[in-house]
């Protein structure tokens, strides 16, 4: 599966998971904190100069993935127009864009297998309520090689569907794409057991 | 212990899947991602602690950077982004869902399930997902509500469907049903 970090190698890359998502806490808590247009307005432009710094290819990657906030800027925008309070409006709007950008900044330049480790190692002291770190780190792994597969198994229904039926697939389709999901995890849980189940990833 | 995990890494990878499969028609013919359907059959199916750890899962792996949303969306700008409050509401709103599913015994599972859907799958997650706008977007509470209004008769149906779909799950696997399984006191 293809994950949102960028092809593009920033130097941004090599440094740690952990800094950057707690950096980006701080940045995110203060961005919250300002009240002044002016400011917000700067920090927009830096948040812009950061995407356009690496080149063209990530500039565009970056605003592919800000796609899903235009919905609310032109909410937003209307709202503000209509009662004139063009400030406030121009603020919550350039707030969204820096604090998303910024998110999606750690997202792009960031590794799966990174932010993985991250998780992982950050989990650890979950240990005391029950939560094995290493059997996190299977589920993740399970999910991400599952879903390709499920999707695979959803297209042919869909398939069969359309080879029997004139109309278009509805809501009914669910009912066996869940079932058969049931039905893997079941020989999902019964091919761990056979390997050794959890009690052997203690020892990795 | 394997079997749990492997239910829940399962429901969280048909989450997944929900959004990325041809979208399906709702009644009507109103085009509907299935996600949200998928966040109300982990608490019907799985029930309260199982479905909001699947729920968990699936929005650790959009977080680290996963686009599993519909529309290919991931990352974690979804978590300070305007809709932000209904991804944390999610699991909170599986976890009700589940916990209405687990006690009320009394009434035919289609019935609970539907109902446990539109109390955990609408109302709690409008809570969180209204609150979230009005942080985000500076606006008090009612005017966020009025903006996600549009949305609530869709989600209405989903939990309708929910509850056939946990029925018929019932009839096709009956030991599959885990929040119905297991005796009430032992959940």
């Amino acid at each position: 599966m293809i994950s949102l970090t960028s092809p593009v190698r920033t130097s941004a890359h090599c440094w740690p998971a952990g800094a950057k998502l707690l950096g980006l806490c701080i940045a995110t808590a203060m961005l919250f904190a300002i009240d002044n247009l002016l400011v917000q307005g700067l920090v927009f432009a830096f948040v812009s100069l950061l995407y356009a710094l690496p080149g063209k290819a990530f500039l565009f990657a970056g605003l592919r993935q800000m796609k899903l906030l235009w919905l609310f800027v032109f909410v937003v925008g209307l709202w503000h127009i209509w009662t004139a309070e063009y400030e406030l409006g121009a603020s919550i709007v350039l707030r969204m864009l820096s604090a998303v950008g910024l998110a999606n900044l750690v997202t792009m330049t960031t590794r799966l297998s990174d932010m993985i480790d991250f998780v992982k190692k950050i989990t650890i002291p979950l240990r005391w309520i029950g939560l094995n770190s290493q059997v996190l780190a299977l589920a993740i792994a399970l999910v991400i090689r599952l879903t390709p597969v499920l999707v695979e198994r959803g297209g042919q229904l869909t398939h069969a569907w359309k080879a029997r039926s004139t109309r278009v697939p509805n809501w009914r389709i669910i009912s066996p794409f869940t079932v058969l999901a049931l039905d893997d995890a079941d020989h999902v849980a019964e091919a761990l057991r056979a390997r050794g189940g959890f009690n052997s990833l203690e020892e990795i | 212990m394997e079997k749990n995990v492997a239910h829940i890494a399962l429901f969280a990878a048909l989450i997944a899947a929900l959004g990325l499969i041809p979208k399906v028609t709702l009644a009507f013919g109103v085009p509907i991602t299935a996600q949200s359907l998928g966040v109300m059959l982990c608490g019907t199916i799985l029930g309260s602690k199982r479905g909001a750890l699947a729920v968990l899962l699936f929005l650790l792996l959009v977080a680290i950077g996963l686009p599993l949303l519909s529309g290919g969306r991931g990352g974690l700008g979804l978590f300070v982004s305007p809709s932000a409050g209904f991804l944390i509401g999610w699991p909170i709103a599986a976890f009700v869902t589940g916990l209405i599913v687990e006690k009320w015994r009394s009434a035919p599972l289609a019935l609970v399930a539907s109902l446990a859907s539109i109390i955990g799958g609408i109302l709690v997650m409008y809570v969180f997902g209204i609150v979230g706008m009005s942080i985000t977007l500076e606006k008090s509470l009612v005017e966020a509500t009025g903006l996600v209004t549009a949305f609530i008769l869709g989600d209405f149906l989903k939990a309708i469907i929910a509850g056939m779909l946990t029925s018929a799950m019932a009839k096709a696997r009956p030991s599959s049903v885990l929040s119905r399984s297991e005796p009430a006191d032992a959940v």
